[in-house]
């Protein structure tokens, strides 16, 4: 990300935008597995594992950036 | 956001956390190795259930033996002892009946027999000892019973009180700073502060979800005995007055369940209750019925047979506390979606952990500080680090 975009405050619609789509992915994931087998499961392991891999993006980002 | 409105949360953060960590980190180190409890038993030599061919014993297929002659052959083994449950798979003819001294005797005293009702041979009994046993206990009640459940409640509902918490502090810590921001080589505290609100906020729907059903779990008892005296009873209502039904006098469970078949074709029975515990009335076979369908199979539906008699008193649908309750069970133990699923939910279960330490490690480090030094901090971003 640029430098600028660290300076500059951000509206509660852009702070909360990632942590939304994680919540909404987490339920549908919780809920989907609970409706069916097969391709039920695999939506739901699909969007479980979102918020375990937007973890390990943010530590290679970091990593990236030293 | 005001300075007010941050120090009235920050306080709210910082005060149900700090009740409820230490039980919450006991009950995610305990839950983590429950999660592969079906893995962990398959492992540490108890008999491989899976194997076991034939049709499932809940199901009404070719080559089951009778209910009630599997009952007699347990009932001849243990003398003196009246017949409380009797519970069926869906994958396997494996069953359980259990038996107690009394109808209405505490779980301690039950013994639960394993039967197959393809051989229709005694094949052990479940034993309530070992590792993972103890883990359960630790988790479900801290070996308190009732008041050990209903305090672990407490705490869920502090924990989620703390969640809720610690995301409205989300909204001004980030107000300059880019999701999924890690600053880990300027201090130990920033690394840990950024660390807990990361997990925090990509975890948070999972904890709010496990988390709460762990609260409606710890309420099973109470939510039970609400549906025994208000639904149940209201069901039952003609029976009201009569004096309970001998065991003597229990007549058979095959006709019962033939019955309930009748009513409700395509049903399977999750378990069966007896007269005069907690899940029946003192008159009555209580048929647990299971949905037809995955969604549906957790939501029990209780046919009452006259236990004497062999007729069939009522079907009601469970209120809405009760479906709640059934819901609770699969989305609070992760066990619904087979191993991947146990695994997010391991690597989730590992994630509150962290939050929970880092949560500790940051109060532990400032916490001579005044909350207005607590706020600026939450304000900037982590900054202007609270002085000692």
């Amino acid at each position: 990300m640029t430098r600028k975009s660290k300076t500059s405050v951000r509206s509660l619609r852009a702070v909360f935008a990632a942590p939304l789509a994680m919540c909404v992915l987490s339920l549908i994931g919780l809920v989907s597995a609970l409706a069916g087998d097969g391709l039920a499961d695999w939506l739901s392991w699909a969007a479980l594992a979102v918020p375990v891999l937007a973890v390990a993006w943010a530590m290679r980002r970091r990593r990236r950036q030293g | 956001m005001t300075r007010g409105t941050i120090r009235a949360w920050y306080l709210v953060h910082k005060w149900t956390s700090l009740i409820c960590t230490l039980f919450l980190l006991m009950l995610c180190i305990t839950g983590l190795p429950l999660i592969f409890h079906d893995e962990i038993d398959a492992l540490s030599g108890e008999p491989d259930q899976s194997a076991v061919v034939g049709a499932a014993s809940s199901s009404d297929g070719p080559g089951l033996k009778p209910l009630d002659a599997m009952l007699a052959k347990v009932l001849a083994t243990t003398p003196g002892d009246v017949p409380v449950f009797m519970a069926f798979d869906n994958e396997t003819p494996l069953m359980t009946i259990t038996t107690a001294p009394r109808p209405g005797s505490k779980g301690a005293e039950m013994t639960i027999h394993v039967l197959n009702r393809a051989t229709g041979e005694m094949t052990g009994r479940e034993t309530e000892e070992g590792l993972m046993h103890f883990l359960l206990q630790l988790h479900t009640d801290m070996f308190l019973g009732l008041p050990g459940m209903l305090f672990l409640g407490m705490m869920g509902l502090l924990f989620f009180i703390a969640l809720v918490s610690g995301t409205v502090l989300y909204a001004p810590f980030m107000r300059k700073l880019d999701f999924g921001t890690l600053r880990v080589s300027r201090s130990e505290r920033l690394r840990q502060i950024d660390y807990h609100n990361l997990l925090g906020i990509v975890a948070l729907a999972w904890m709010s979800v496990v988390g709460l059903t762990g609260v409606i779990n710890a309420a099973a008892t109470p939510l039970r005995q609400m549906w025994q005296m208000g639904e149940l009873a209201e069901m039952t209502r003609t029976y009201k007055g009569q004096p309970p039904l001998p065991p003597s006098r229990y007549g058979s469970v095959d006709k019962a369940m033939a019955e309930v078949r009748k009513a409700r074709p395509g049903n399977n029975p999750q378990f069966i209750a007896f007269p005069g515990g907690s899940f029946s009335s003192q008159h009555h076979y209580a048929v647990f019925l299971q949905g037809t369908n995955k969604l549906t199979e957790h939501v029990l539906t209780p046919a009452l047979v006259d236990a004497e008699k062999g007729v069939l008193t009522d079907i009601r649908q469970m209120p809405w506390y009760m479906v709640a309750l059934s819901y609770s069970q699969p989305l609070h133990f992760g066990d619904y979606g087979a191993v991947p699923l146990k695994i997010l939910w391991a690597i989730l279960d590992l994630f509150t952990l962290y939050i929970l330490w880092t949560g500790i490690r940051l109060w532990l480090g400032k916490r001579r500080s005044s909350a207005d030094a607590h706020v600026s901090e939450v304000e900037s971003g982590g900054l202007v680090v609270p002085a000692e």
